[in-house]
Formats: structure tokens, sequence, C-alpha cells
């Protein structure tokens, strides 16, 4: 028992020391998408809390914190309350497997991507229970918009993360960046990671496809009904998904914390640095995308989830292992 | 291994009291949370013995995928109207409760047989004939046996899955009439020719537009 409790505060310590950088990352990072947003667009942005408007996440924290929250007299108390703190917990909780470094991860698990994909399918339940227990039209629509959207996009990130596992031979995250060291996955599975970065921005409700939280249709979506620290920790939850998703994409198909070169001025560089670099270059994407492309109507968004991005993942799942048997590349031999 | 069993309880506790929740609960979308629950415990409870591919499956398949749909269905049903028609004083005679009997009945005697197989259970692991080392790892050892004894079982399941779902779609499927569907090979093919038309109009007469 008292060993037990000595693993118990080590691992305190270093969850702590994994959170922390997330959350305030978390904060930066909606700072950058509304630099990026606003530079795509010929404006400044947020530019006036420290310098260059730094410090605008806190000071936006800071006002929400002391906002009243307000809960609707006819919604479902306890589930609206427990929404936003699932929706919290489910985004952080998935940052315990993401290795940083060879040895510089919480948990090395051997279905680290399975764990991956359970937590992110997990994820639909904050929306659903935020929109349910509202009680009220906008939130409803907006919660089963993103159920049938999140579940639909899960079915093709799944196949795609397929389409890796078979090049990898293993569910181990580490032994997937490993599998990476001579060629980064995006470029024999190039399809697979425009599709993948796509079925992203569709799991994590972002433009184009914001569909459930769509301000022209449904005033806000699920978050209608939500104020003060309850919104900001959906608002936020949203935010560490969009990051996790970038951290998945990076280890999936870009090499995760490994140099582009094994060359001397590059693999100085700390290993956890080179994940960070990879998780901004693709969030600096996703804030492009935003900022550049109308959204989609919801059938042609239903269309493109089940008619062109699964029979073309299932149809590459058989073109990457028939490759595989033919050249006799098949891993775990 | 005190720390073990301490949350073994822990999750089997939840794991019960959620499963007889599921039942006593008024609302039938507390139901299906607590359900949900369930099945996250019951997850939980796989990961402790090891099995953690089924574990997560279990999570990915029925929490992200089945338990979702089950929420879908009941948030629209209009449960107040059902209960209803259910529990008023001028019910139609029970037409259900003949067959919730007897599945029951069937539910009922498979829990005993279950109970009763307890009580043979050093034989049963006696006559495990698949060797289970610790080296390799459980996600592996579940494809060599799945995909090489059990190949006609597995395959034969999907194609039960397979019919399943085409049923569905059979049963549900209705022809529609004047859906506007929107074909992206038509929009990009049109040319000027065929979309614009300059007609010349008589003064005072106007046109007919849709020829």
């Amino acid at each position: 028992m008292d060993s037990y409790f000595s693993i118990l505060f080590t691992e305190v310590y270093k969850i702590l020391f994994l959170l922390v950088p997330v959350l305030v990352s978390v904060a930066m990072i909606v700072w950058l998408d509304r630099r990026v947003w606003a530079f795509v667009q010929k404006r400044r942005g947020p530019n006036v809390v420290g310098p260059f408007g730094l410090f605008q996440s806190l000071a936006d924290a800071l006002k929400y914190m002391f906002k009243e929250i307000i809960i609707p007299a006819s919604s479902n108390k306890l589930v609206f309350v427990l929404a936003p703190v699932v929706t919290m917990t489910l985004a952080l909780i998935s940052w315990a497997v993401i290795p940083f470094g060879e040895d510089f991860v919480l948990a090395n698990i051997n279905v680290g991507i399975l764990y991956l994909f359970a937590v992110s399918s997990l994820g639909v339940y904050g929306i659903i229970m935020g929109g349910w227990a509202s009680n009220s039209k906008y939130p409803f629509l907006g919660a089963i918009r993103s159920a049938a959207q999140m579940v639909s996009y899960e079915v093709s990130i799944g196949v795609i993360i397929i389409n890796v596992l078979l090049c990898v031979g293993s569910l181990n995250l580490s032994d997937i960046v490993m599998a990476q060291q001579d060629l980064w996955f995006v470029i024999p599975l190039f399809p697979m990671f425009v599709i993948f970065f796509i079925s992203a921005l569709a799991e994590t409700n972002r433009p184009p496809f914001d569909l459930p939280e769509a301000e022209a249709e449904l005033v806000a979506g699920y978050q209608t009904e939500y104020s003060g620290m309850m919104y900001a920790m959906f608002w936020l939850g949203e935010y560490a998904n969009i990051l996790l998703m970038c951290a998945m994409g990076s280890v999936l198909f870009l090499g995760g914390w490994l140099s582009p070169i094994d060359i001397f001025p590059l693999n100085i560089i700390p290993s956890p640095f080179w994940l960070i670099f990879k998780i901004l270059f693709l969030f600096i994407l996703f804030a492009l995308v935003k900022a550049t492309v109308p959204r989609y109507r919801y059938d042609q968004l239903m269309k493109l989830g089940w008619k062109i991005f699964l029979p073309f993942s299932l149809f590459y799942v058989v073109l990457t292992s028939s490759f595989l048997l033919y050249f006799d590349l098949l891993p775990g031999k | 291994m005190i720390a073990h069993s301490v949350f073994f309880y822990i999750f089997s506790l939840i794991a019960i009291i959620s499963a007889v929740m599921v039942t006593v609960s008024k609302n039938t979308v507390h139901s299906v949370f607590f359900l949900i629950l369930d099945f996250i415990s019951i997850s939980c409870l796989f990961i402790m013995i090891g099995a953690e591919f089924l574990g997560m499956i279990m999570l990915i398949v029925y929490v992200g995928a089945v338990a979702v749909l089950f929420l879908f269905v009941v948030m629209m049903l209009n449960v107040a109207e059902q209960k209803g028609q259910w529990f008023s004083s001028r019910w139609d005679g029970g037409t259900h409760i003949p067959i919730g009997l007897l599945v029951s009945l069937i539910i009922f005697f498979e829990l005993i047989i279950v109970i009763g197989g307890w009580k043979y259970k050093p034989d049963l692991l006696n006559s495990i004939s698949v060797n289970i080392s610790s080296d390799v790892t459980n996600t592996r050892s579940i494809g060599n046996v799945l995909y090489t004894d059990y190949i006609l079982l597995f395959q034969i399941s999907g194609m039960i899955l397979l019919v399943a779902m085409i049923g569905a779609i059979v049963l549900t499927y209705r022809e529609r009439a004047g859906v506007k569907r929107q074909s992206y090979v038509k929009q990009i093919s049109r040319e000027r020719d065929e979309g614009v038309d300059l007609v010349d109009v008589e003064k005072n007469k106007g046109v007919k537009i849709d020829a």
C-alpha cells in the first residue's frame, strides 16, 4: 500500500507537469487561431492585451470566471452541469498517451491508438448531454447534428487508422512513431492524411463543418444556454480536442517527435519541440481553413463522410494491404 | 494487490449500481446515461484483467457508437406520450406482455446456467486449449486465434451483420416523390449555352420562363 501511494504521488506530479502546459497552450492557441483568422482577412485581431495581444485569452478567462453562471429553470440540472465537465475531462485525459519523445510519455500503453480513438469518440457525449439537458430547441438540434456528424466521421477516421496500423503492426503510439524513422507516413499515405485532416475538422466541429453551432441557424448550437465558466469549459475542451487531433495527426502521419532528417543541426533539437512544431503546423492549417472555406450544408457534410471518404479509405485499406503483401513489407513477422 | 482489488470493487460496484439504475430510473434518457456508465465501468474491468484490447473495443463500439444511437432514438421518442399509453386505464389488453415474459424467462434460465457453470469453473480453466503467454500482447493473440481457428465463425457473424444492415435499410427505405437532389456533375458540366437563354422580349408582352 505504501509503495502504491508513492507511485501515485509521482504520477500526480507527472500529470500536473503535462496538463498545465496543455492548458496554457490551449489558451495560447485560441489567441493564435484568432490572429491567423484576422491576418487572412486583413484585420489585426486581438493585439491590445500584452505584447501582440498574447494575454487576450487570459483576460477572456478572467472575464468568464467573474460572469454569473445561469442554469435554466427547466433544464435537467445535474446533466446540464455535468456536460462541460465531461467535455473538458475527455479532452484532457487523452493527452496521457501522446508520446513527446522516446521515453517521454505518461502512459505507454499497448493499445494507445485505440485509447485515443475511444476517448475522441466519447467526446460526443459532452455535446449531447449539454444539448439535451438545456431543454431548449436550438441546443437540442445542435446536439443531434453534432452526434450524427461525429459518429459519421469517426468511422472514416477509424478506417484511416487501420491504414496506418497496417504499415506499423502495432497499436502502440511510440511504435507508430518509430516505424516512421525512414519515411513519414504522410508520403505513402498522402490521400489518407488529407482525409484524416478533413475528418478531424468535422470531428472537432471546426469550420467548415461547424454545423452544431452554426450561428446563423442555431444561435450557438449546444452552447446556447451556457454562460460564464461553464461556457468557457466547453470552449477550452473544444480547443483541447483540436490540439489533440493535431497531435494525433502528427503522430500518425508526420513522424511524431522525429526530426525530418537525421542530420546535425536538426537532431540536436529536443524531441518534444519537434512534436510541438508539427502540432502548431497542423493547427495553423486548421485556422487557415476556418478563415477561407464557407460552411457546408448538412446533407453535403453527410454525403462527404459516408459516400466519399468511407468508400475511398476502405479502398485504400485494400490498396495498402495488397501493396504490403506483394512487396513482402508486412510488419510483425 | 490491495489497490487492485480496491479498484475492482469500485468498478464492479459502479457497474452493478448503474445496471440497476438503468431499469429503475424513470427518465429514459437517464437510463441510457446509466447504461453508458455501465459500459465504461465494464470496460475498466476488462482493462484490469489485462484484456485492454477488448476494453477499448467495448468503449469504441458500445459507448462510442451504439449508445449514441440509443440516445438518439430515446431523445426523439415522445416518452411522456408513450407512458400514457402503457399505464393508462384504457389499456388494450397488453399484447407485449406474453412476449416480454418469454424473453425474460429465457434470460432467467440463461443466468441460472451461468451461475451453475460457476461450479465447474476449475474444469473450465483446464479445458482451454489456447496457451496464454504474457509476452504476446493480447491484441496479437486475439488476432492469431480469430483469423485462423475461428475464421469461419468470424466471417459468418460478419455476414449476419451485413444481412441485418441491408434488412434495416430495406425496411426503412421509401421512395419519396419530389425530392430535389444536388448533382455535382450536372452543376459543373453546365455550359453557358444551355444555362443562359437570350430572348428578345416584345413590348408589353412579357415572356414565359419555364419552358
